[in-house]
């Protein structure tokens, strides 16, 4: 098993979900006898790649890579996957890899099991994937033939690598031309930061099961009666309900307050990695299968509009 | 403008999904069905797009039977057409080959823009948009939070980088475009435009129709299950009152969040 892993470099700093998935590949090559090289576009994070335990580290130098443009970076891999020939491409699924690795799939027609949890090897390799936002997993192989996966962040642990001393190989690319049709510009923030929500001991955060905007004020009230910042996951920022900068998760902010009180909020990966470093996490939900049970140090399974308001009024008269 | 906008039927967040006894699919008499969230986003988009600049909008979506009702809540909105692509042979395709599907039925209608969620609420892929754009030689950009028409042959996407960056994209027509949540407020539908639904087409789409593209899946799925439970989560039960009561003296004595 020839495993290739892809990884991504943020203004030559390794971004720590490609890492968790050289790691996964790792794991990989020691169930199935296999061997793990790492591929990078940037040559300032090779040294570091040849410090774990791969068999080489690849690297590509050419100007059109050094900022991230799909179909440079497609051409890129595509070359190197024909010359190398991989038996598995394996991708952290960062917002980067989504605007990309599906697209290798169709080019070089080989099926790509894309966002995994994990692994197993029982009979055969099996990926594992969460599907309907967390209430199932599947577990999927390939029926034949290369292929590539990517791998969710946090699904394994970057502490886990195993180090070693791998040589570093310069290989080339053809790019020409590649690049044409897609011109990205300067990335930038929106102005609007204003709220910081690592300030805060308490966090209340609310998710759809607020059900509608007057509700926030439920909410609001109890963050106010703790002390604490009001937070939402996704859904209650795209309806306008509270301000973007109070959104939390990976398109959002990430936040480790003391508590961490979920109301109404189903436990969605991309809101889990925005919170899950919270020191306790506290949820409410009347669907006692949500996800985010499963990170709770504490759940209620009940109605929020039947606790909240009960709770703020027993908080005012402790 | 000639857009296309990909819209999956998808069980609603809020049913109580049960894995059936074949542990592949789902117990399907007790989900309610709807669009799938992102998509309704791209669907407006469009409808948007399309208001500013002419042209027309075609829904389009690949299900089961009751997969049709997607298409007639994207026509009452105002979406000029639809494909319906339905055969038993697609249920258990992977995504590639489904992306093969979609190319063989979009390719002739030489789409200016196809627009799509940016991942399915069921599956999440988060595939099928590049696939097509691969398969139909078109430009792409993924998780749009804004658009801007520049001229007849080019599109400016304000694309969602993680940690609350964006970045615009100038990409050249065609191009395969997926949409992020948030990026607008969709439009319900109004009396006038159920009304409209019936005078609307929609073209059906089988097998038979995109033979020579489609392949057989090289993914299988195994089974479907619900997660193991890893960490030892305390539960607080009672009535409201007494959960409240627990709460205020966990917040106080173990979390120490009281002063
Ligand atoms: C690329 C990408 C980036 C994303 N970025 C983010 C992000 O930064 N942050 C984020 O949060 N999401 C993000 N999302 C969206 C994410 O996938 C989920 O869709 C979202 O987190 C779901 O929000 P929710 O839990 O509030 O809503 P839902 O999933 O709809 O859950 C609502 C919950 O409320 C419960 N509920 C309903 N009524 C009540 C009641 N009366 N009492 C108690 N409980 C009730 C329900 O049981 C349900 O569990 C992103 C998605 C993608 C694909
Ligand atoms: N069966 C389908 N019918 C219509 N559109 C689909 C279908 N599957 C996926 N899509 C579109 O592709 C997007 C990404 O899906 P996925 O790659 O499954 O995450 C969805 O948000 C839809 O816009």
């Amino acid at each position: 098993m020839k495993i290739l892993v892809y990884i991504q470099q943020d203004e030559g700093k390794i971004n720590s979900v490609s890492l968790e998935a050289l790691k996964g590949a790792q794991d990989i090559a020691a169930q199935t006898n296999g061997t793990v090289s790492a591929l990078s576009f940037n040559a300032d994070v090779c040294s570091q790649l040849a410090g774990y335990d791969v068999a080489e580290v690849l690297v590509v130098e050419d100007d059109n890579l050094n900022t991230f443009n799909p179909l440079f970076y497609l051409k890129a891999l595509e070359d190197i996957a024909k010359a190398e020939s991989p038996d598995i491409i394996v991708f952290g699924h960062t917002y980067e890899a989504r605007d990309w690795a599906p697209r290798l799939s169709a080019r070089l027609d080989i099926p790509f099991i894309s966002d995994c949890i994990g692994f197993k090897n029982e009979d055969e390799l099996t990926f594992i994937r969460s599907i309907y936002q967390g209430k199932f997993n599947s577990d999927s192989v390939v029926n034949n033939g290369a292929f590539i996966v990517s791998f969710q962040s946090g699904a394994f642990r970057v502490d886990g690598l195993q180090s070693g001393s791998a040589d570093i190989r310069q290989v080339t690319v053809d790019l020409s031309g590649a690049g044409d049709s897609i011109a990205p510009e300067e990335k930038f923030q929106e102005a609007e930061q204003a709220i910081d929500l690592n300030q805060a001991d308490v966090i209340v955060s609310v998710g759809r099961g607020i059900g509608k905007e007057e509700n926030i004020e439920l909410a609001r009230e109890l963050s106010k009666t703790l002390g604490g910042e009001i937070a939402s996951s996704r859904p209650v920022v795209d309806a306008g309900w509270l301000e973007s900068s109070r959104q939390v998760g990976s398109s959002g902010q990430t936040v480790s307050p003391k508590l961490y009180l979920a109301l109404g909020i189903s436990g969605a990966i991309q809101h889990i990695v925005g919170m899950k470093g919270s020191k306790n996490i506290v949820v409410i939900n009347k669907d006692k299968n949500a996800p985010l049970f499963e990170i709770a140090d504490y759940g209620v399974v009940g109605d929020i509009f039947e606790i909240v308001p009960k709770l703020t009024e027993k908080l005012q008269n402790a | 403008m000639k857009i296309c906008v990909l819209i999956k039927q998808v069980p609603d967040k809020d049913s109580s999904l049960t894995i059936a006894d074949d542990h592949l699919t789902l117990v399907e008499n007790n989900i309610t069905w709807v669009s799938n969230e992102s998509d309704n986003y791209a669907l407006e988009e469009a409808l948007q797009l399309r208001e500013k600049h002419g042209g027309e909008v075609i829904a389009c979506t690949l299900g089961k039977d009751s997969a049709r009702q997607v298409l007639k809540d994207a026509l009452a909105k105002g979406a000029d057409r639809g494909i319906f692509i339905s055969d038993s042979s697609f249920e258990s395709l992977d995504v590639l080959s489904l992306g093969k599907v979609f190319a063989s039925t979009l390719e002739k209608e030489n789409f200016d823009l196809i627009m799509s969620g940016l991942q399915s609420d069921d599956q999440g892929n988060s595939q099928l948009g590049l696939i097509i754009a691969e398969l139909l030689n078109m430009s792409h950009g993924t998780l749009g939070m804004g658009t801007e028409i520049i001229d007849d042959s080019t599109i400016r996407l304000k694309k969602e980088l993680e940690g609350g960056w964006f970045q615009w994209t100038k990409l050249s027509l065609p191009a395969s475009i997926s949409i992020q949540s948030g990026i607008n407020s969709p439009r319900y539908a109004t009396l006038k435009g159920i009304m409209m639904v019936k005078k609307k087409t929609v073209d059906e789409i089988n097998a038979s129709d995109v033979a020579s593209r489609a392949s057989a899946s090289n993914i299988t799925v195994k089974k479907l299950y619900v997660p193991d439970k890893t960490k030892e989560t305390q539960f607080i039960e009672g009535s409201p009152d007494e959960i409240s009561e627990q709460l205020v003296k966990l917040f106080k004595n173990d979390i120490k969040v009281l002063n």
